[in-house]
């Protein structure tokens, strides 16, 4: 076990320095000079030549990038050039109150889809079974953003029951534990989930359907065991297939918030990266995709070990 | 009580069949084989949800195609003293937009832009895509080892942040949102290819095709791309909807198409500040993504289950 985790960790890191090599052109890729969003119409060569010095693009690109990296692995993600603030601090803040929205989704995402997947695995072709397909499609052809829209129009315009943006009552930044602040999670949470809700659900119900069809289980129930004690099985043998999709599903929620943070005014990473690309705030939007694209690699590493470690016919090889 | 076998009893029986025989015509002894995409063409037809998805598709398309022509008002003349018209409207039929311009010529007109910005991306990352994973995948050892390493760091960010990364960079525009989304689907694609080639590379056609002197291109193109073009087609088709959402949501979020052009996920944006007065003209854009969609969806669906022949 402690062997497959080293190689797994092993073949993480070309990942990670390929993700950091990605999220370092990034900058570059933008038309015209990094600098050029803040530096005024009318700077003179002398004051553009005094910024490229002090922020380094003078050197030649793979110099920059190992400064960049260095400075990186130091915990040092650079100076958000919109708020003058260290771009490690606006980053975590925003992380936490995506993690907390991407979780609960990613929660509420998973239990109605393992107990859909599970009513239309165990009930193939019934009534719940299509239900729980058309769940599915629905779940993936759905733009999320648009979803939320509606959800807003419905809960908070119409009915006035939920309110339509915001993280809490005093529109602070920081999601807190209490009812109030529920209130604000409800809309943006149920929308997020609704794409993992039909994946787990489909994946869940394949996977159910191949168990029950297997010798093991028809050997369970000859040899007199109750239904209850079947199900047991079941569960064992799909967890972790489910809880591997789960960890990944809540990788995407993640990275793929923005849309739905954006609907919401949510203060997480999508904020964030919107705010970032619309004031050309390049090393904000650089730090940002960085901690989300390495927080996404550390997850799919988690989640293999997890999963060989949970289910024991995975090969450790 | 077995009947005796006479002579009689033979000449009829051969009577019958004889009999039967001219009147089929030569014709019904050979049935054609249909070959493989006939099959999946005949069973796609039997499919009724993946007919309705392609009837809903073929009806887009086409109003895409004509939509210049046939929108019943100018999509671009507003007018401050009628907007937000409710659906049902003597004049808009649809309601108007928060400048007053008639919402489904809008949207006839929005389907160019949202289908070309959805449909373009997985076009070319079908291209792309499938010329490396077939690369990889047929010549294998170190090009495949540094192909796939390299298509694995992009399977590192989520799809959705890697595409508003690379067009929040790159900056607005309908160019820079077709490359961003054609470098999030390449990947995707590229992986598919490649372990189909894989799968295919030590089948004896390959060998015989070797042996026969063909160069290590023309086996590549002729009898490579023939056998894995199906299910990376298959495997494309159903990225079409993920690239539609997508493409609506970088107009959405303002980094794909700019105003005044219609595009559905621009629309959408442009009028959510209209959701307390008029929230059924506001949503109605979505109902189009969503959609087209869905019909994406289903009928690459049915599409796969249709390929799925056992033989």
């Amino acid at each position: 076990m402690l062997l497959y985790t080293l190689k797994r960790l092993l073949y993480a890191t070309p990942v990670a320095f390929g993700v950091s090599v990605v999220c370092f052109l990034l900058v570059h890729l933008a038309p015209g000079d990094p600098l050029s969003a803040i530096l005024p119409v009318d700077a003179t060569q002398s004051m553009i030549d005094e910024m490229r010095a002090a922020y380094g693009f003078d050197k030649p690109l793979p110099v920059q990038y190992l400064i960049w990296l260095w400075h990186v692995l130091h915990g040092d993600l650079g100076i958000s050039i919109a708020t003058g603030r260290p771009v490690l601090s606006e980053v975590s803040r925003a992380v936490v109150n995506s993690l907390i929205l991407a979780s609960v989704a990613t929660v509420i995402g998973f239990t109605f889809g393992t107990l859909f997947g599970f009513v239309a695995g165990y009930h193939r072709n019934s009534l719940a079974d299509r239900a729980a397909s058309a769940l599915s499609v629905f779940g993936v052809s759905v733009p999320h953003y648009w979803l939320g829209m509606v959800l807003v129009i419905i809960f908070s315009a119409t009915l006035g029951w939920l309110p339509p943006t915001g993280a809490g009552p005093d529109g602070s930044g920081n999601w807190r534990p209490d009812f109030d602040h529920l209130r604000y999670m409800i809309l943006p949470a149920v929308t997020m989930s609704v794409i993992p809700m039909g994946i787990i659900a489909r994946t869940v119900r394949a996977l159910v359907a191949d168990i029950l069809s297997q010798d093991f289980v028809e050997a369970l129930r000859a040899k007199g065991m109750d239904e209850r004690g079947v199900f047991k099985h079941v569960v064992r043998n799909a967890a972790p297939t489910a809880l591997a999709i789960m960890g990944l599903q809540l990788g995407y929620l993640l990275g793929g918030s923005i849309l739905v943070e954006t609907v919401f005014a949510w203060p997480g990473t999508g904020f964030l990266l919107n705010a970032a690309i619309f004031q050309r705030d390049l090393p904000l939007l650089q730090g940002s995709i960085l901690v989300l694209a390495m927080f996404f690699v550390l997850l799919n590493l988690l989640v293999d070990v997890m999963q060989t470690a949970l289910d024991p016919r995975i090969e450790r090889a | 009580m077995t009947a005796p076998v006479t002579a009689a009893s033979i000449a009829l029986d051969g009577g019958v069949l004889a009999a039967e025989d001219v009147a089929h015509g030569p014709e019904a002894a050979f049935v054609p084989s249909r070959g493989f995409w006939g099959h999946v063409g005949h069973r796609l037809v039997r499919d009724p949800v993946a007919m309705g998805a392609g009837a809903v598709i073929l009806l887009v398309v086409l109003i895409a195609l004509l939509s210049p022509w046939i929108t019943p008002m100018d999509p671009y003349k507003g007018s401050m003293l009628r907007r937000l018209r409710h659906v049902g409207d003597a004049t808009y039929w649809l309601g108007s937009d928060e400048l007053g311009r008639d919402m489904i010529s809008r949207l006839m007109l929005g389907s160019r832009l949202s289908l070309f910005i959805g449909v373009t991306p997985v076009l070319i990352a079908f291209v792309i895509g499938s010329g490396i994973g077939i690369l990889a995948g047929y010549v294998g050892g170190w090009t495949n080892t540094i192909l796939m390493r390299t298509i694995d760091v992009f399977f590192a960010f989520p799809s959705v942040l890697l595409a508003i990364a690379l067009s929040g960079a790159l900056g607005a525009g309908i160019f820079n949102s077709i490359v961003s989304l054609t470098c999030v689907f390449v990947p995707q694609i590229a992986r598919v290819a490649e372990s189909v080639t894989t799968g295919i590379r030590k089948r004896d056609y390959i060998d015989a095709a070797k042996l026969s002197g063909a160069s290590a291109l023309t086996i590549m193109r002729v009898q490579v791309l023939g056998n894995v073009v199906g299910p990376i087609f298959v495997y494309s088709t159903s990225l079409i909807s993920v690239s539609m959402i997508l493409a609506s949501g970088l107009s959405f979020l303002g980094l794909g198409v700019r105003p005044p052009e219609p595009e559905w996920g621009l629309m959408l944006n442009t009028l959510r500040t209209a959701i307390y007065v008029n929230p059924v003209v506001a949503a109605l854009p979505g109902v189009c993504i969503f959609l087209v969609s869905i019909a994406f969806n289903l009928f690459s669906d049915g599409l796969r289950a249709a390929m799925e022949i056992r033989q």
